[in-house]
Formats: C-alpha cells, structure tokens, sequence
C-alpha cells in the first residue's frame, strides 16, 4: 500500500474538482474494494477523496420509482421497505452478494464500480491489461474457471463481479452523474464496457465524473422474478453464473421479458433479442430453452470455463421458471427452487 | 493402571462436557498471538516475494525502498548477515529428508512467492509501503509444477522420513490375482492441492531482551522445534532463547515447522540488535507448505461376494526439488481391509513448489480417500451393501504390520451404531432412486482411521498451600482442548475445582513436550499430567501421615482418596484433612513434580494402535445446475476413551467441517505456466462457509484400551479422515456419477 493524502469533500462539487485536479485521485466511500486493492498495490491513489459524508445518501420516490443515493449502503438498500415491495429482484440480488459486514460498509455507488476478481488482476506479480496496459492477460490459457464467456477480448476475459447491477441492469435502472462537464444520466447497460482494446476501463465514467444516484424505473416486476445465483460455495463467493430474471405475464403468455446474466461477461449481460423473443410465447420451459439457446449461441468458452455455458443455459430456463411461478429463488434457503 | 484420575473411582471432570478453560481470554481478546507482541524497540519486517517459480534473481534495486523516511534496512541474499553454513543445521525435528530451504540465501529460486527481500521498518506500514518500492529482476526458467507431466520421473525416495512408515513388503501375488479376479474395479484418485490457511497468520515477534538474549514469539506448534531451530541456525546457547506461543490460531500442520518468518525475524534482529516483528499476510501463506498433490491408482479385484482376492494401491505424490516430504498415503488400505495380495507402493516426483507438508490427517486423507471411494465402487459392482462389504473385507489385525493384533478396534460398532442412527436399513441401494423435488438424494458412506501415537513428553505440577495446582509443559494448544483436558485431570487426580487449576503450555521454559500434531497430545501430554499430579498426591500425603496427630496416621496411599480439596482414607472419610492444611501445617511452600510419558514399547510389540470411524453422508444434488448440498452426516467415532465430550465433539465437527471443505470446496489453483497458486486468498480459495453446514452428529463408540494409561487415543484427525469419501460416494447414489478428482465442483456434476 502506498503513501496518500486523505481529504474529505464537502460537497459534491468539492468532490469533482478534486478528482479532476488529479487524475490518480479516487474516490473512497465504504473502501470495501478499494483498500483491498491498495493493500495489493492495484490501486495506489496519490489522494483519497473522502465522499462518505456527502449528501448522498438517501432513498427518495422519484417520477414512479426510486432515486437511490449514490451513498446508500448495500444492506439499507436491500431491507429497504420500499425495494423490498416493489423491486424485490434488486433486494434479493444485493443479498445474494458479500457477507452481512460487507453489506453495511459497502455502498451503492461504490458496488458500480468495484473492479474484477479475476487472479491475475489482483496478483501484481503476474501480467495483467486491466492493471497495467499492454502487460498481457495470463488468465487466457491459465486459471480462469471463474472467467468470461461472453464479449471477452484478446486483451482481456474478466468479470465484473456485482450481483446488484445485474439485476439494476434487468430492471433497466438509470446512472446519474456529475462531472467536469455537469450532470448526465447513463443508461445501466451503458454504464459497464466491454473490455475491447482497453480493459482498463471498466465503465463509461468520464474522468472526475462522480456517481449521484441510480434511479429505477415504475416497473419492478415484484410479482415474478428471481436472482439465481450459483458459485462454488453457498454464501460469501462470486457467481459462476447469476441470472435475473422478471416476467409479465398476461396469463400464460408473455407480455415482457427481462434478463441479466451475472458473472459471465465484463459487464451485466443483457440479451435483448432473447427478450424480445420471449415476448408473446407462452411461458413454458419451451420458450425459455429457445431464449437460452439464443443467448449462449455466442459464448465462447476459455480454457476451463466451458462449463459456464452448459450453466448458463441451464441457469437461464430454470430462472425464467423460477420467475413464471412466481417462486423467486430464496437468499436463505440454499435449496434452488 | 485406573479407569479414573480420580483415586476415588469417579471422576467429577474427567469424561464429561467442560467449555474451554480458555476460551474467555480468546473472545474477549485478551489471549495474545504471536504477532501480537511487542517491544519498545520493536521493528517492523514485511517480505518481498518473487513472482517467478524458477530461476535466478538477476538484480535487486532497494535504493528507492530504503529512501523511505521510516526504513531501517532492507535484507537480501546481497547484505544478509551469515548464518549456519551447514544444511543439517536447518533440519527441524520434523523435518522431511533433504536440505531445508533458507530464505535470503542465494540467488537461486525455488517457489512462486518464495521470500527475496525483507524490509525492515519503524512501522509495519512504512514496510509494506517500502517493500512495494523493491525492484527485483528475474532470470526465469520454465518451472514444471504438474506431476501428471513428470510421472516418469518419480522414484523411490531413498532417504525415509522419520516417523513415517512407508508401504510395506507385497505380500501374494497382487498382478496375478488382479488379473485372474472375477470383479475388478481399477480407477484413478486425486485430490486438489489445499492449503492450511489458519485464521492467524503466521508471524515472530522476536524480542531483544539484552545480553544477548531473545524472547521469541513464534506461531508454532511446537515451541521446542522453533528453540532448537533458532539456536543451530543462529549459533545460539539454548539458554539465550525462549521461545513461547500460549495461543494458535489454528495450525493445522502449518505450524509443526519453522517456517521462514521466523528466520526472517530472527535474521533481522541479530542484524539490527533490536525487536523485530514479522507477519506474513494472506496471499503469503501460499509460499511455504500444503497438502501435497498425489496421482493415486487403486487396483482391486474381487469374487462375486465382494470379498477381496487382490489389492494394489500405488502412489506418485509431489515433493520440492530439495527435500523428500514424505507422507503415509497407501498403507491405509492394508491396515482397513484383508486381503491376500497386497501390492503398494509409495513414489515422489519434484516439482517447482515448496516443499510440501504435513496437513491434517496428512497421508490418511489423500489415501483413504482413493481406498473408501473404490470399495464403494466395488460394492456397486458386485451388488453389495457397502457396510457389509467392508465387514466381509474386514481386518482383525494389521496385515503391513506382520499380522500384529489391534489394541482394540470398535469400527464394527461404529459402523453398527453409526448405521442406526443415520436409518441406513431404509437406504434404496439404486443409485438415482430417491428424489427430492428437484433434487436427488444420495446416501453414502466410508470408514475412517488414523494411527494411536504417542510421543515423549512430560507435565511439571505445583501444588501452592492455597489449594492451587499449576500444571505445565511446552506442548501447544491448537484450539483442540488442551488447556482444557490437563485441567481437568488435575482437578480430578488431586481432588481439585477445575477453578482451583491453571494450565500453562506452549513456553520453552516450561517442561519439555512435543510438538503439538499427529493427534498425539492427549494421551501423551495427558499421562504426564496425570503422572505428576499422582506425583504431587503422593508428597502430600506423606506430609500428611506425618504430622502429629494425623488424622491418616498408620494409612497407606493406596487407602486414601482426593476429593473436595481434601485427602481422606478411602473407608473412613472421616479421617481426612485439607491440602491446604496439609501443606500449611507442614510448613511447606509448595509441592513439585514433572511426569513424564512415553509409549509403552511392551504395548506397542503386541499390538497396532488405530483410531477408526464411521461416516454416513446425506447429500442433496440439483442436478441440472450441479449443486451439491451435504444436508447430513453422521461419523461414529472409535478412539478410547474420551476426556471431554464438548472439546472432543468439537475437535470432529471441525474435521467434518473440513472434510466437507475437502470434498466440495477446497482447491489452490496453479497456473503451470508460472507455477505459481492463484487463487491465494479467502474470498477465492473456498473453505465451508456456515450455509454450507447442515445437521452433523458426532457419536463416539465405546473402547477400552491400554496402549496408554488414560486409554486415550486422539481426536485431532480422525474427524476429518475419510469424510469426503463418504461424500463423494454419497453423491454418486445420488446421480450415478462418480468423482474421483476432488473437489466435486459445479463443472464435475454438470460434465
């Protein structure tokens, strides 16, 4: 860990103005991710901007829906009595992520932006692009069970790693922030990248830009949906694959579909082709393999992951299941549904 | 010989449910681990660690680390201080054969993250700050780390590490009755890689006490092989160095040798004259030992009944290029089963890790693993039950040791009672046949066993006129129950509260034990206690039966009894006195003995000592999503007698837990091409978290044995000894598949 100066901004403008001065500045709210990749010499900020006291840190109905605080704490956000009513796909995916102390320390603009866990990223001793551009990516044709499967690059095949922005990404929520240049929303499947030629960028963040809210739409499909998550062990481990899933249902058949896949790709994995052809089919296991069967065409599998897309199909039919039966799969009960 | 500590015939404490006597001290934090302590003048070492596995180190730039405000030195293979020349003084008491790796020593490396630099600070962040400015440049060589590649080089190893039996002499003809078998089961076994990963890191705290003298606090397992390792490295007087580690947060093996924080410390120190404290960090306690990889091909063959007619277990287990770490794997497999021709064998092939090392139940779980596993197998082919092919193969006597009778084995009764209480009589013997919703069930099952040791070890017992009794030795605690068991033996051999009696261990200035490990601490550091404490009962009763009047005048020891704090004759209570008065009244400031316990060598030519268990797994399997959830397990559990049944529950709930670990979770990942683990920290490396713990019952079946006075035979491993064949069998009733590569992960049930 190297040597920073700390200061507290004051304000949200206070806040930009010292990120923009110095480009090697960051952020630091709940440091859940952050201090641990100071401690592996990932990050080595020249000065951390204290951002946890601003006023961004409450949950307000907006237009139909929710403004969340970029500064809502993941725990808060999940028992919030709101979310849990009307987006309960959003309070069951932030409870299928970290541990309990996580939860409380993390927050939500913070959980955006956490970096991959893939090994190499976090292990300086070994090449990585995301770290250090032009380095080289070991994890192609090393350890990469845990990698992507979907929109991977030459350079780079990690994951993001959040289990909240998957289903922030089905419910098609929006990223409001601030920056150098003013205010502006981002759509949420804009707001991750795909890691292409550049891996070391994982969002479309402008330099000094600053998360204020993410803000969720009326629909929150609280009657049928699911977040299916599977990994390696039952609690405290980032998916393999993860699948939000939300229906509405106009008997047996299909008004819409949503459909993120988490743990799979550089970014939440949306589909909207696999979306649109759900829509007017009954809502039969039929359907959903054909909707799986579309998404997982274009996987392509890395040298220990192939599995992921057998998962992922498999994963997808039984979330959208999950979902038509109004049986969303429980965060306590380890069972899948 | 007794059946109780107590000479009244019951004991009060001995054999029932007692917390542990240190457990306040560790919930509140008041119980202090080795890089916990602290020194005016102490300094601060983080290490460096090479990223390549091979090679050499071509330079090292410190310039821009010792600029730092806040460096006092940073320590390579370039400035180290001299230590001993020779390789033999870097053999620890449990060292493998071989020249045992020193850190900083040349430029040659030997492992990923090996240690190349430590840099020594005021502040442990300024250390780890200035170790991120160390600038090293590597000559790399290509370093094979995968021992499927290099099964054609493995051999023998010439040199057999002590205490370690390796296979022994093929008895019958094992090929030819292979070949001529009507059933034959032959497949291949292997484990993952794990490591040992306590919660408390390693780390020496070595304190400059002057003159040339240090206190070294040092997480251990053995305070006396870190004293005897500092004092050959360093050219020290034994008496210049105490080394001393009350608490272990959790060791696991990884504490049974000295591993390179402790020279690193030590290195610093001397060169420095001040305190130094190394701690190493997580990703660190990747670099110096793990349970060895092992390619295991287990070949049996078989009438139509199931009963053995051949048997080969054949090993290839990874070893470091500089020493031979040798662990017992195939034996097992004669000792559970009779078989007329036996064939194993035992080989290691190098690779370009660190030595390997001992991990708990080292040997047994890899071995026991491959052998339950392909016994469920051959049950499965000839149709039999599994418990009852395992009691048709059944051994009354060890076969790898001549035909030597057990002391005692209750396996049968475990399997009885283990059976019964888990309703194996209503198992549907079909694999696939009992579903569950969406998900199938399976129930499975395997035996576990473990050897009965003891060491040479000794307890110094001080009784003071207050009534308090102060019992000691070297050995560690492991967070097994120590502290707890010696305490109650005091307690019930003088007739004492538990409250009236402190324990102290893990302190070179205490009396001599052994390094804690091998499941060997009870009966031998137990016996000691019981020894000294009988020592100490006996000078009291003599002052007693010597003062005027006494109440025992003309009574024999064997006629009085300890109880309540006092010391009475056994049919006529009412001739008794107080310890306390007993010493006042002599006048006496306290009374001392040490006991001391070694095997019984007549014992041990009669008989083989083994502890044994029965473990039925309950496994829930979604199939389709490959998710395996272990929502059962009972183990039946054959190991003497038992002191505590909290601790001693505790002890196998936490081998289970680990076993489960074993079976579904655990993995260190390399990547060949860098030889080098990747997954090296806790958020990636899995171990059982609580949601993946369900119902687990402990019994423990009753056994009466005499290879030690207490009748004792160790709980440290046997919990965690075959408790993933159990599972891995399991969840092959369940689905029909069958894994015989662990962990079983998502990919292997999907595949």
């Amino acid at each position: 860990m190297n040597r920073f100066e700390y200061v507290r901004a004051g304000t949200v403008s206070e806040a930009v103005a010292a990120l923009a001065a110095d480009p090697s500045a960051r952020f630091i709210a709940g440091g859940t991710n952050l201090v641990d990749l100071m401690k592996y010499n990932v990050e080595r900020p020249s000065r951390l901007v204290d951002i946890s006291r601003l006023p961004l840190d409450a949950i307000e109905e907006r237009d139909g829906g929710l403004r969340i605080g970029a500064l809502v704490p993941n725990a808060t956000l999940a028992y919030d009595e709101r979310v849990r009513a009307r987006y309960p796909l959003l309070g069951d995916a932030l409870l299928a992520g970290a541990s309990a102390q996580l939860r409380n320390a993390a927050s939500t603009g913070g959980n955006l932006n956490q970096r991959t866990r893939c090994y190499y990223f976090y292990d300086e001793g070994t090449p990585c692009n995301k770290r250090q551009p032009g380095s080289g990516c070991p994890a192609i044709g090393g350890v990469n069970r845990i990698h992507a499967i979907f929109g991977t690059s030459a350079h780079c095949i990690a994951t993001h790693p959040s289990d909240m922005c998957v289903a922030l990404a089905a419910l098609d929520a929006t990223v409001r922030v601030e920056g150098p240049k003013g205010e502006r929303s981002i759509a949420f499947s804009d707001y991750h990248r795909l890691p292409g030629d550049d891996p070391q960028r994982d969002t479309t963040l402008e330099p000094g830009e600053i998360v204020l809210s993410v803000d969720l739409p009326e629909r929150g499909f609280a009657e049928r949906y699911t977040y299916l998550k599977l990994r390696d062990r039952l609690s405290y481990a980032f998916a393999l694959v993860s699948v939000a899933a939300a229906l509405d249902l106009d008997g047996d058949t299909i008004r819409e579909a949503r459909l993120a896949l988490g743990g799979v790709a550089h970014k939440p994995w949306r589909n909207r082709e696999a979306e649109a052809l759900l829509k007017g089919k009954p809502a039969t296991r039929d359907s959903f393999q054909a909707a799986a069967d579309l998404i997982v065409r274009e996987a392509q599998p890395q040298s220990q992951n192939g599995f992921k897309i057998e998962l992922a199909r498999r994963a997808i039919v039984r979330g959208l299941e999950q979902a038509a039966a109004g049986t969303p799969q429980s965060s306590s009960d380890k069972r899948i549904q | 010989m007794t059946a109780t500590f107590s000479p009244t015939g019951r004991d009060t404490y001995v054999g029932t449910a007692r917390s542990r006597v240190d457990g306040p001290a560790k919930v509140t934090g008041l119980a202090k681990y080795a890089g916990e302590f602290a020194a005016p003048d102490l300094a601060h070492g983080y290490v460096v660690s090479s990223r390549i596995a091979k090679g050499r180190i071509l330079s090292i730039d410190t310039s821009d680390a010792e600029k730092v405000p806040g460096v006092v030195k940073v320590l390579t293979h370039e400035n180290r201080p001299r230590t001993a020349f020779l390789a033999m003084n870097y053999r620890d008491m449990v060292a493998p054969p071989g020249s045992p790796f020193r850190a900083l020593y040349d430029d040659k490396i030997h492992f990923s993250g090996q240690p190349v630099a430590l840099v020594v600070a005021e502040d442990f962040e300024t250390a780890r700050f200035a170790a991120s400015l160390v600038r090293v440049t590597y000559e790399a060589e290509t370093p094979a780390t995968e021992i499927a590649e290099l099964k054609d080089l493995a051999y023998d190893p010439p040199k057999k590490r002590s205490g370690i039996k390796p296979p022994p002499e093929p008895w019958g003809d094992a090929d030819a009755a292979f070949d001529g078998a009507p059933v034959k089961v032959r497949e291949d076994y292997r484990l993952a890689i794990e490591h040992h990963n306590p919660m408390e890191p390693h780390a020496s705290t070595v304190v400059r006490e002057g003159d040339g003298k240090y206190t070294v606090y040092d997480k251990t397992q053995g305070v006396a092989n870190s004293h005897g390792y500092l004092t050959a490295v360093f050219g020290l007087n034994k008496a210049d160095v105490r080394v001393v580690n009350p608490y272990i947060g959790g060791g696991f093996g990884s504490g049974l040798r000295p591993q390179y924080q402790l020279f690193l410390a030590m290195l610093a120190a001397r060169d420095l004259d001040r305190s130094v404290r190394v701690v190493l960090t997580r990703d660190q306690m990747w670099t110096f030992t793990h349970r060895p990889d092992a390619l295991q091909t287990v070949s049996l063959g078989a009438g139509p009944d199931g009963a053995l007619q051949a048997l080969k277990h054949d090993v290839i287990q990874e070893t470091s290029r500089y020493e031979d770490y040798q662990e017992t794997i195939p034996n097992w497999s004669g000792v559970l089963y009779r078989c007329d021709n036996v064939a194993m064998s035992y080989r290691l092939a190098q690779t370009d890790m660190a030595t390997p090392g001992d991990m708990r139940a080292p040997g047994a779980v890899t071995g026991v693993f491959a052998i339950e596993t392909a016994m469920d197998e051959l049950a499965q082919a000839t149709g039999q039950d599994p418990i009852a092919l395992r009691l048709r193969n059944y051994a009354e006597a060890d076969a790898t040791a001549g035909g030597k009778p057990f002391g005692s084995k209750e396996l049968k009764e475990a399997l009885r009672q283990g059976a019964e209480r888990f309703g194996w009589a209503r198992r549907n013997p079909e694999p696939r046949s009992t579903r569950e919703g969406r998900e199938l069930v399976g129930w499975g099952m395997a035996c576990g066993i473990w050897e009965a040791m003891m060491q040479q070890s000794s307890v110094h017992a001080a009784l003071t006129p207050d009534g308090r009794l102060e019992l000691g030795n070297a050995t560690g605690d492991l967070g097994t129950g120590t502290y707890t068991i010696l305490t109650q033996i005091g307690a019930d051999a003088l007739g004492l509260r538990m409250e009236d009696v402190t324990v102290k261990l893990g302190d070179t200035r205490l009396a001599e034990a052994p390094v804690a490990g091998g499941s060997w601490t009870a009966a031998s550091s137990g016996t000691a206690a019981m020894r000294a404490c009988r020592d100490i009962a006996e000078q009291a009763f003599r002052l007693a039966r010597g003062l005027d009047e006494s109440p025992l005048a003309n009574v024999e020891f064997d006629r009085v009894v300890l109880e309540g704090g006092r010391i009475a004759v056994a049919d006529d209570p009412a001739r008794s006195m107080a310890l306390t008065d007993v010493l006042r009244k002599a006048g006496v400031e306290r009374l001392e003995a040490t006991g001391k316990a070694a095997p019984d060598k007549d014992h041990a030519k009669q008989f083989e000592s083994y502890t044994h268990s029965a473990i039925f797994a309950e496994v829930k399997v979604d199939e389709e999503l490959g998710q395996v959830r272990v929502t059962r397990i009972v183990s039946a559990i054959a190991a003497g007698k038992i002191l505590n049944t909290k601790t001693a529950r505790s002890q196998i709930l936490g081998g289970i837990v680990m076993g489960i670990g074993s079976a579904l979770e655990e993995e260190s990942m390399l990547d060949h091409r860098l030889g080098r683990f990747m997954n090296h920290n806790l958020g990636e490396y899995h171990v059982p978290v609580n949601a993946d713990i369900h119902d687990i019952e402990v019994i423990f079946v009753d056994e009466e044995d005499k290879a030690n006075p207490l009748g004792v035979k160790g709980l440290g491993e046997i919990g965690i000894v075959g408790t993933a064949a159990a599972i891995a069998n399991a969840v092959f009733h369940a689905t029909g598949k069958r894994v015989r590569h662990l962990p079983i992960t998502v990919d292997k049930i999907l595949g």
